[in-house]
């Protein structure tokens, strides 16, 4: 039986997040950009980890919510001048609507869990390989909708024209809103049911737990930060729909396995080191000791990750925030 | 919604070979599965790695034979290092570790493929004249819809074979029902995982060579990447417990997606995705442990 986390536990994360924000303060803008982005996929495994790390359910659907989030804080903050001429298919109320920054980012939370809510309302009946299928089949989905329907965003363009304000200072804010949220959650009486569930699901079952309940409450919480994640990104740079997709996808489950899937210090470790790997070493490639190497860091960080996964498949924090006994980890035949 | 369907005898003959080579496909993806517990997310990966080696075969002026040669000792290569490198460390972590591995090496060989062959990649072009039609019946046939079935008959008789009638076979069967039993009772682990293996690799050639011709003949760093998650969807919707199920289910989804992708115009075909994995989820729904199992003999959560 695992004690709840002492509020310190909480220190761990919010010193990593921001300390990557004070580092990024001392480099040169080019360099910034990689210290913004590793923040921002903070708070997507934050995101990830809040619904797998305490349900145990693989979910490959989180994306749709990021990808979610980035076109509702996308569409609502592109000014209203450029905005028919770069999405002239635009459905009226969208069109006719712009907010500020901080409401596109507050109203992209709210539609990412909306929409996972009701994504969740039948997937969460599912669990095991079937719930993983499930939620892939809703990336598909949204990808697929994103892509094509021109009332509701720039379809295969990418989104340009929306104002770049998501800097370290949004970005961190942003992480650290993730991190508390997701601290908070697990120390409430909805994560602790939903983390007895995932330890024992048969005596969970027996003391009146609400699998379902529990499961769908946290999808749709781990839903409003991918749907902030979302935003921050969009405010970062012009994405397009294939920069919300399965790339992704693999990267940021990576990083939640590889950080430890079990503990939230794991998922900010995880997010931070694959980053850290793969932009120093894209920066090695721009005039770096990898400089005739160009495309080669890609292959590193796919090394990099399976050597890790191979090497200590708990991941690197063996599912341990600071000081707190470590969970077993349930071994499956063979 | 579906009322321009055209439905013609080619849209169903070209179906039935995209259906044929998923199930192949699904076989591949199931028999690891069955005795690994293990989703090998990395099998598009092999399927892009052999059609690589057709299109390289090609660009050398290798006889056909030799591309086909080639593209099965490619493919069978990578999945035996798969297998030695990765699974096998990794046997007894949970199914969700292995998982998220065999992301990590998808995304590791398609990096590795973008890197040497930058992202148009290659065209392999060898078998190109099956694309002919032949004309049976007043309908025109490709030569590949004759060739996909065929082939796919072949490689599923010849495993029901292996798997009814030979030794290796008989483990198998009994490590995919209960692996430690099967193991105290004196079966060897390794050589059941790596048989299968071998035979989910050989399986992934085929389906790579079939492709080139049947889908497309630009071979690109994606390359059945897409056939791969349509198949595994497949696979979890017929039952991944059972083989005879998941082929059934990797056989009627590639039917699906032939059919309405040939059968719809173009501008409700876009959305084909949704349809089928909006079909997917209500399936889930509907019966968690596959369509085409029996009651009570799907996934349950073991407790």
């Amino acid at each position: 039986m695992r004690r709840v986390e002492p509020v310190t536990a909480l220190i761990g994360p919010l010193a990593l997040v921001g300390l990557t924000a004070l580092l990024g303060t001392a480099t040169s803008l080019s360099t910034r950009t990689y210290f913004i982005t590793a923040l921002i996929n903070v708070a997507i495994v934050v995101a990830l980890y809040l619904f797998i790390g305490n349900s145990g359910v693989l979910s490959f659907g989180h994306i749709s919510f990021v990808a979610v989030g980035a076109w509702t804080a996308g569409v609502l903050a592109v000014p209203a001048a450029p905005k028919a001429a770069i999405m002239p298919g635009l459905a009226h109320l969208l069109r006719t609507t712009t907010v500020g920054n901080v409401p596109s980012l507050a109203i992209a939370a709210g539609v990412g869990g909306i929409y996972a809510l009701v994504v969740g309302l039948p997937l969460m009946r599912l669990s095991g390989l079937t719930a993983g299928i499930a939620t892939f089949a809703i990336l598909e989905i949204t990808h697929n909708i994103l892509r094509y329907w021109e009332k509701i965003g720039p379809q295969l363009n990418a989104f340009s024209s929306v104002p770049a304000t998501t800097g370290l200072l949004q970005a961190g804010v942003g992480a650290a809103i993730a991190v508390v949220i997701a601290f908070a959650y697990q120390r409430t009486r909805f994560g602790r049911l939903l983390r007895a569930a995932r330890d024992d699901v048969a005596a969970a079952r027996a003391v009146g737990i609400s699998i379902y309940r529990q499961r769908l409450v946290a999808f749709a919480l781990s839903g409003a930060l991918a749907g902030l994640a979302g935003g921050l990104y969009i405010h970062l740079e012009p994405l397009g729909v294939e920069d919300l997709y399965l790339d992704l996808t693999f990267i940021t489950l990576a990083m939640l396995v590889i950080g430890g899937a079990n503990s939230l210090l794991g998922a900010v470790v995880g997010a931070l080191a694959v980053s850290g790997v793969n932009y120093s070493l894209a920066n090695a490639e721009n005039g770096g000791f990898l400089q005739h190497y160009p495309g080669t860091h890609l292959v590193v960080v796919g090394a990099f990750m399976a050597i890790v996964l191979v090497a200590r498949p708990s991941g690197l924090t063996g599912g341990r925030e600071l000081s707190v006994p470590r969970l077993q980890s349930d071994k499956v035949e063979p | 919604m579906i009322a321009g369907l055209t439905v013609d005898w080619q849209t169903v003959t070209d179906a039935v070979a995209l259906g044929a080579i998923y199930a192949l496909m699904a076989v591949g993806i199931g028999l690891v599965f069955g005795v690994l517990r293990l989703v090998n997310f990395a099998y598009g990966q092999l399927i892009m790695a052999g059609a690589f080696a057709l299109a390289l075969a090609g660009e050398w002026n290798w006889p056909v034979w030799g591309g086909i040669l080639l593209c099965f000792a490619v493919v069978l290569v990578l999945s035996l290092l798969m297998d030695r490198l990765v699974f096998r460390p990794l046997r007894t972590e949970s199914p969700a570790v292995m998982l998220v591995a065999t992301f990590a090496v998808a995304f590791l060989l398609q990096s590795i493929a973008l890197l040497k062959f930058g992202g148009l990649g290659r065209t392999a072009l060898s078998l190109a004249s099956l694309e002919r039609p032949v004309t049976i019946a007043g309908v025109d046939i490709r030569k590949i819809t004759i060739v996909a079935v065929a082939a796919t008959v072949v490689c599923l008789v010849t495993l029901l074979v292996i798997l009814e009638r030979t030794e290796v076979g008989l483990h198998m069967r009994a490590a995919a029902m209960d692996f430690r039993t099967a193991r105290l009772l004196g079966v060897r682990a390794s050589r059941v995982i790596g048989g299968a293996v071998l035979i989910s690799g050989f399986l992934a050639a085929v389906a790579a060579i079939m492709l080139t011709v049947e889908e497309t003949s630009q071979v690109t760093p994606a390359f059945g990447l897409d056939d791969t998650i349509i198949v595994l969807a497949g696979v979890v919707v017929g039952g991944l417990n059972r083989l005879l199920p998941a082929t059934l289910g990797g056989f009627a989804i590639g039917f699906a997606y032939g059919f309405l992708g040939g059968a719809l115009s173009s501008n409700q075909s876009q959305y084909l995705p949704s349809f089928v994995f909006g079909a997917v989820i209500v399936v889930l729904v509907l019966r968690p442990g596959g369509l085409f199992t029996r009651h009570g003999q799907g996934a349950i959560e073991r407790v």
